[in-house]
């Protein structure tokens, strides 16, 4: 590890811990947007009425405040273990063949390799080949493959893999990604909820058949905070997309740094690149978690301003080459010939 | 005017605590890992007596490869140096149970039908990742240490290396590869079936 590497390696994790810490204020301060932005509007509209139907506490707002200062909190709590629910992983305790037996032996290889405890394993019972790691610190991570890798990679090329989402642990990119998992699915639980309020909200409206009052600036309030709440789901998507591609590039290259082997790491992406069946276990909430793309978008082989927004995953040609080029200079450097 | 001075003592007051602090850091973690390597040694030193009288039926024939084995690591177990040249001592003995095991994996390699036995893949496996543990104990120590002396050397931190009693750490020697290659050609000699 050279100077240059450590520092990045602080300077990640400082990274990671603050943009967490940014996404979950956000978070609380999107839905006491939402609640207030509703009293505001409802304030408005029941200025003239009699004093007794008036709205003059902002109870919604603080109600919003309290429940997203709630649902942020307990996300980022159980944030792993509901990623982990949610794809089904099935946790490795004793070890029941071979193959689970190299697996505990190759987390463990890489647990010292990086200088972090040993996370605890999972198995994900899915054909498709793919990995994630989880967990809110490195004292308590997770990693997960399924079961599709765990026949398709032989050791290295397995052990490249563990690298890989352990480098994703010891930057601390799992608190990040875990959290934003757990307030992604959050918020679409909470659309589904609120599709249903405003639709009764709207009837309830009709047949008072009030003439309501509300000034032009009240009117495109209001339209701007509906909005927000249909696109709430869209907004926290995108933000998953953009806050995953860089790091897989940043991970490659730290499990290259743990193995000291960046062209089994190459052959396994090949492997699951071509393997290329699209997963029945891991839903798009937790997509951006993986080591390879789980939906197969069509987008993610290209580079550019859509693909960057519309995919979570880089190209996996490019991390191949990448880590094809790092492999053969270290074949170089140890004086053995280059295939 | 006087305050500049404060200002300008109070940033270097400031940036040699965080300087000595960061040396601190990089001493335990060095420390920490070099006891990792010690924890996987142990690990190795305890495992193989168990792993020999498991294949010692099954491998009658290769009497003196697994007796080297053993004899390695007793050898290896024995070695309780302390001292400047204590990681060296470590080390020597260490690379020669490295490669008593590496010829015994060699040994299980040419016989099929012995890795067709259920334990003896077992056993292959048990080995690989033993020495892989052994071996990234060994990567993370000298990867830190290594970090350790850059930094002590480095022109600012330098400065305070006293201060802080830093000392080079030495690096755990990583054996010769034509070390290595030495008993395969032996091995070839006598193959049997």
């Amino acid at each position: 590890m050279t100077e240059e590497t450590s520092l990045n390696l602080f300077q990640q994790q400082d990274a990671n811990r603050r943009r967490t810490a940014w996404l979950i204020v956000c978070f609380v301060l999107f839905f006491a947007w939402l609640g207030f932005g509703g009293d505001y509007v409802y304030s408005r509209s029941t200025a003239h009425a009699p004093p007794a139907q008036q709205h003059r506490v902002w109870w919604f707002g603080f109600a919003m405040l309290g429940f997203g200062t709630a649902l942020a909190w307990y996300a980022y709590r159980t944030g792993p273990e509901k990623v982990l629910w949610a794809t089904g992983a099935e946790e490795v305790i004793n070890p029941a063949d071979d193959r689970q037996r190299q697996l505990v032996n190759v987390v463990e290889e890489m647990a010292i390799a990086a200088g972090v405890p040993r996370p605890r394993i999972w198995i994900v019972p899915d054909p498709d080949p793919n990995a994630f790691a989880t967990g809110n610190d490195p004292e308590h991570g997770h990693v997960a493959v399924t079961s599709g890798l765990l026949d398709l990679c032989n050791r290295d090329e397995l052990q490249a893999v563990i690298g890989h989402e352990l480098g994703h642990i010891k930057n601390l990119d799992v608190r990040l990604m875990t959290t934003l998992a757990a307030l992604v699915g959050a918020v679409l639980l909470m659309r589904n909820g609120a599709s249903r309020i405003f639709v009764s909200e709207r009837g309830v409206g009709g047949r008072g058949g009030r003439k309501s009052d509300l000034g032009p600036l009240t009117v495109v309030l209001l339209i701007v905070w509906i909005l927000s709440w249909m696109l709430a789901p869209f907004i926290t998507q995108l933000l998953a997309l953009a806050v995953s591609r860089k790091r897989e590039y940043l991970a490659d290259a730290m499990g290259a740094q743990f193995t000291r082997n960046p062209l089994a790491l190459a052959r396994a992406l090949e492997k699951i690149e071509m393997a290329g069946t699209p997963s029945t276990h891991i839903k798009s909430g937790a997509a951006h978690m993986c080591i390879a793309d789980p939906l197969g978008r069509p987008l993610g082989s290209r580079e550019g301003l859509l693909a960057d927004v519309l995919t979570t995953h880089p190209p996996m040609a490019k991390r191949i080459a990448i880590l094809k080029g790092m492999g053969y200079a270290q074949l170089k450097r140890e004086g053995g010939a280059v295939p | 005017m006087s305050w500049i001075l404060l200002i300008l003592i109070v940033a270097v007051v400031l940036w040699a605590v965080g300087a000595y602090n960061g040396l601190i850091s990089l001493k335990n973690q060095t420390l920490n890992a070099f006891q990792q390597i010690d924890v996987q040694l142990k690990r190795r030193h305890d495992l193989i007596p168990n792993l020999v009288s498991a294949v010692r039926g099954a491998m009658d024939f290769e009497k003196d490869t697994l007796e080297a084995v053993i004899q390695a690591r007793n050898q290896a177990v024995k070695v309780n140096a302390a001292g400047p040249d204590a990681v060296k001592q470590i080390s020597q003995a260490e690379n020669a149970l490295s490669g008593a095991l590496s010829r015994l994996m060699l040994v299980v390699e040419r016989y099929p039908q012995l890795k067709a036995t259920g334990n003896i893949a077992q056993l292959q496996e048990e080995l690989t990742s033993t020495e892989n543990k052994v071996s990234f104990a060994r990567q993370l120590y000298n990867d830190t240490a290594t970090q350790y002396n850059t930094k002590q050397q480095q022109f600012p931190t330098s400065l305070v290396t006293g201060w802080a009693h830093a000392e080079p750490a030495s690096l755990w020697e990583i054996e010769d590869k034509a070390e290595r290659e030495v008993p395969r050609v032996d091995l070839s000699m006598k193959p049997k079936s």
